[in-house]
């Protein structure tokens, strides 16, 4: 019935790009690790876990900036 | 039981460096200069006997009974507009004094009713005045002119008028008032609302609300500081004249908005009679609004479930069980589904409605007894982008003032909230320094009352458009920068300075200056240029702001570009400065202190470090998980996605005031095991499986915690009508899940809070008893607490200028959805309304009502009142609408405080980019006329109906 519901997954690649934008206006040296650090410390292993599938998978959909931020980005624990 | 009785010294204390030296009936006593005479005896303990004065409001000077005589001077002075001077000898009693005290008395009596019922019940200052005058007879009867009853048939009626009982909570009987006008003042001075005057001169001047109207015709908003100012029966509690005087009192804090007012809850056995504003009380300073004064029905109303109920499906009716099998039915549902679905399946959410002792009981069943992080608060939907913003910026997340603060600004800006509505008794404090002079600035897509109301107006009004708040605010700093309007010595000082010019050359972007920015936000440069220069140059600069600033996909964005504004312009760091957020429930900040964050133990420490948790696993004696747990959004992501199955909900309503209704509604019913903790059978409890009844804060001890970090004691009046505190009933859940906590009274768990939190180090119920109150951080730094913060310096060392690009949200205006819908408050209700509801508030609020501008009404075919639809791109809902040029062609506005209007079945699952906190404030819309209710309203109810089925339980075998 709503048009525009996202999947849990193109919500996920959403919340990751949001991030991306708002660390891109930020100084240069800051970029990457900031998106990285942000994920590492507020989203959970589930999400983290669903992020690297999408990477492994090609990362469709995701800001250069995230896939670039990924080798950062802490691995969870298989669960 | 004793009754909390507060000395009244007659006229407001003043402030000065300079001291005086009277001697007042044979006692020296030292005063500040300018303080009357009266105050000054009363200081030394002599009451002068007086109708028209309190310390509330300045003195007037007409009641002619609190005459003094001064030696030298000629004639009786009224002691409450005499200053006292130094020096100078004052006799409160004398033979003369008293021979005019009983004539003017004598007077007073012979037109006050003889058998007026509130002097018999001691809440009319007449009978006592007569007495304590040595009144002993009325030579002139009460058969002349009077305002006592009708003129006879044929006669000219000027002086008699009709008690007004409209008002549902206050009774208005003219025959018995004075006209002593302090109920006039204290609506001026008090509240600033300017709702009474004094009609008609001489012998004819009456008391009137509004012009001569019933009182809720009136502009009146009910605070009820004109009862609590009358000296007389006149103007009287109903709830007084049917129940009588109360007998005992106790102080206790308000549970309605993060202002926190404190209240003497007046009793007579277990029932409330009325409430109070405390004196005392450092947020009210013995002011209330209509919710905190009145609105406490609910406690009592029929419609608490007192006896907790289990069901096997929502489609059940439910079942009245006993409290151990709802305990034990929990905890094996809990423990079956970590067994099948992992340790991860499960979690709670705190309320910023219950104490901050109940919310540490809550994150620590979920990090201890589940062993988790999955906890989440209310928080989530309003402030966490304060959290993120003022920890990213100044290094803790908190407001950086206390509310007297306001009383030294002299340019107050307001952003995206309307305090007249939601925090109104702040509002009123604003208000009054407003008036004194203070400039105002207004950033908001409405035309709230602020901007023009009695004796206040707006210096500017910047209607924005929503979602472009972050644009208007890095094009002011684009002007305080280009300009040379910054405080170089403090950012120098006190911040890092190559981060402040990589900021300052960021915000000099062409694309950051007011006229590009006019472009996008609607909002004319020359507006954006001249409130720049106020802020930055009209001396102390405060900022407050709502969750029009927070709720919006660059919330967490804004609240750094507020706290950079607020460096670079040198306003944080002492009285009459700083960055407020007001927030919106009563314990807001206190559940955000208290750890209830998926990524944070209590005190904003992240869960990563292995320092703090280390004090809580030897204290609980478990080992904790060290990554973050799933927020609000994520818990119903995953459960739609199957790996998350039970919830614990405290005290919030994730149906009615969540985003995307739909999306909520289908997380709920993918988890198997529901367990609402509530007063009502609210929204999300139509998909629980469990409901544990709640207390209200009338039924419990513990503190909250307001806006400017102050954490007040609750303080329990009467028993819980469902048996059990909610600290009570975790507590037991814990136990079933064979957890062995023991605490016997909440102090014990602010020990536990104070133990383990270093800001909080220092409280204990003993301190909070003999301040009163005290604002966090309390240690050993600041044993009495820290009204302001980052006096010296930064909590996190150096003040960090963060640049913030403007994003505009994916949420776009179109052809389909041509308008902008954004949210708000009003005064009369509460949040999702149901505690308000469940009063006789809903006089002034009967239902939703969406404002939309007279052009877009017009093409639209709209007229006022008229059943309009309102379909986004998530959903379509109904009301009805009202016409109004308060919004901007273009701009909608509707509040949601009624479930059937269901007004987040329309907005979007957009969110903070941060923190993921709900783009409320901006949705697109489209507005068409109506015939009524929508299908999802009418299923909606059906299901309502349908799911709130208690079942007759069966006889014990």
């Amino acid at each position: 019935m709503s048009h525009d519901e996202k999947s849990g997954e193109e919500r996920l690649v959403y919340m990751a790009n949001q991030i991306a934008m708002f660390f891109a206006s930020q100084p240069e040296n800051e970029q990457v690790d900031g998106i990285a650090d942000h994920i590492n410390k507020f989203w959970e292993p589930r999400m983290r876990r669903h992020l690297f599938e999408i990477i492994e998978r090609g990362g469709d959909g995701l800001s250069p900036m995230v896939l670039e931020a990924a080798a950062s980005i802490r691995r969870p624990q298989a669960a | 039981m004793c009754f909390v009785n507060e000395i009244d010294y007659g006229t407001p204390a003043v402030k000065s460096d300079k001291t005086v030296t009277l001697t007042i009936d044979g006692r020296s006593v030292t005063v500040p200069e300018g303080t009357s005479i009266m105050r000054a005896a009363r200081e030394a303990g002599i009451a002068v006997p007086k109708l028209c004065a309190n310390d509330m409001v300045k003195a007037f000077g007409s009641c002619r009974l609190c005459l003094v005589e001064i030696e030298g001077r000629g004639g009786t002075p009224a002691s409450c507009t005499t200053p006292a001077a130094d020096g100078i000898t004052v006799s409160t009693q004398t033979e003369r004094l008293g021979a005019i005290r009983r004539g003017v008395m004598e007077l007073y009596m012979s037109d006050h009713p003889a058998d007026c019922p509130a002097c018999a019940q001691g809440d009319c200052e007449m009978a006592a005045m007569a007495e304590a005058v040595g009144l002993a007879q009325n030579r002139y009867g009460q058969e002349g002119a009077n305002h006592l009853a009708p003129a006879p048939a044929g006669a000219h009626e000027v002086n008699f008028k009709e008690l007004d009982i409209s008002n549902p909570y206050f009774a208005y009987d003219p025959a018995k008032c004075i006209v002593c006008s302090l109920c006039v003042r204290a609506c001026e001075e008090q509240q600033g609302t300017f709702a009474l005057t004094v009609e008609g001169r001489g012998f004819e001047s009456r008391i009137t609300a509004g012009m001569d109207e019933p009182f809720l015709q009136s502009e009146c908003v009910s605070c009820g500081a004109c009862v609590q100012a009358c000296p007389t029966g006149a103007l009287q509690e109903k709830s007084v004249i049917e129940m009588g005087m109360p007998d005992h009192s106790t102080v206790t804090t308000c549970a309605y908005c993060g202002v926190g007012c404190s209240f003497k809850a007046e009793m007579k056995g277990e029932e409330v009679v009325r409430m109070v504003p405390y004196k005392d009380g450092k947020a009210n300073r013995g002011h209330s609004c209509v919710k905190g004064r009145f609105a406490y029905g609910y406690a009592t109303h029929k419609d608490r479930i007192l006896n907790p109920m289990i069901r096997q499906r929502i489609s059940d009716p439910w079942r009245e069980v006993t409290w151990e099998e709802a305990y034990s039915h929990v905890a094996s549902e809990f423990r079956r589904i970590q067994h099948q679905y992992g340790r991860g399946a499960v979690g709670g959410i705190t309320s910023s409605r219950c104490t901050n002792e109940e919310t540490y009981l809550v994150q620590k069943l979920v990090r201890q007894g589940f062993g988790n992080n999955n906890v989440d608060t209310c928080a989530r939907v309003c402030h966490s982008p304060t959290g993120y913003g003022l920890k990213t910026t100044f290094g803790t997340s908190a407001g950086t003032q206390d509310f007297d603060s306001v009383e030294q600004s002299d340019v107050v800006l307001v952003i995206g909230a309307n305090p007249t509505d939601g925090h109104p008794v702040f509002a009123s404090r604003l208000k009054k320094r407003l008036r004194q002079g203070a400039k105002l600035i207004v950033i908001d897509p409405r035309r709230i009352d602020l901007v023009r109301t009695p004796h206040v107006e707006a210096s500017y009004h910047l209607p924005l458009r929503p979602g472009t708040n972050v644009a208007v605010l890095t094009a002011l700093a684009h002007v305080i920068v280009s300009e040379g309007l910054f405080d170089e010595a403090f950012v120098r000082e006190r911040c890092d300075w190559d981060e402040f010019q990589d900021w300052a050359s960021f915000v000099l972007q062409p694309e950051n200056s007011p006229e590009a920015v006019e472009k996008a936000s609607g909002v004319p440069a020359d507006l954006i240029r001249g409130a720049a220069r106020l802020y930055a140059t009209g001396g102390n600069g405060a900022i407050y702001y709502g969750l029009g600033v927070t709720e919006h996909s660059q919330g967490s964005t804004t609240v750094m570009a507020i706290a950079n504004l607020a460096m670079a312009t040198g306003n944080i760091g002492r009285p009459g400065v700083g960055v407020n957020p007001l927030r919106g429930q009563n314990n807001v900040q206190g559940s955000c202190d208290m750890g209830s964050f998926p990524h944070e133990m209590p005190g904003y420490r992240h869960i990563s470090e292995d320092a703090t948790r280390a004090i809580y696993e030897s204290l609980w004696g478990v080992k904790l998980d060290d990554e973050p747990g799933l927020r609000i959004p994520n818990m119903l992501d995953a459960a739609v996605e199957g790996s998350f199955k039970a919830l614990y909900i405290q005290g919030e309503d994730i149906l009615q005031s969540d985003p995307n209704t739909r999306h909520v509604a289908a997380g709920l019913e993918a988890m198997e095991c529901v367990v609402v903790h509530d007063l009502f059978l609210n929204e999300t409890a139509n998909y629980a499986h469990v409901f544990l009844p709640g207390s209200t804060f009338l039924e419990k001890d513990g503190t909250f915690t307001n806006a400017e970090r102050r954490i007040n004691r609750v303080r329990k009046v009467m028993e819980p009508k469902n048996g059990y505190a909610d600290w009570e009933v975790t507590q037991k859940l814990a136990q079933a899940l064979g957890k062995d906590w023991t605490y016997t009274h909440p102090s014990e768990i602010m020990d536990e809070i104070a133990a383990t939190t270093p800001s909080f180090a220092g409280v204990t119920y003993a301190l909070l008893e003999q301040e009163g109150s005290v604002q966090w951080p309390c240690n050993e730094k600041a044993p009495r607490g820290t009204p302001v913060m980052h006096m010296g310096g930064f909590v996190r060392g150096k003040g960090k200028f963060v640049r913030t690009a403007y994003v505009a949200t994916d949420e776009k205006v179109g052809p389909r959805f041509p308008l902008l819908l954004t949210t708000g408050r009003i005064l009369s209700q509460y949040n999702v309304g149901a505690q308000t509801r469940r009063t006789e508030n809903v006089v002034w609020h009967e239902e939703d009502l969406l404002e939309i501008h007279p052009f877009d009404a017009e093409n639209r075919g709209i007229r006022d009142r008229d059943w309009v639809k309102l379909k986004s791109r998530a959903g379509e809902t109904s009301l009805r609408a009202t016409i109004t040029e308060r919004v901007a062609p273009g701009v909608v506005y509707t509040t949601f405080h009624h479930p059937e209007t269901q007004a987040n079945v329309v907005t979007t699952e957009y969110s903070d980019w941060a923190t993921n906190c709900p783009e409320y404030k901006v949705t697109a819309v489209e507005v068409s006329p109506s015939n009524g209710p929508t299908g999802w309203q009418e299923d909606y109810e059906a299901l309502s109906q349908r799911s709130r089925r208690i079942g007759h339980v069966e006889a014990a075998e």
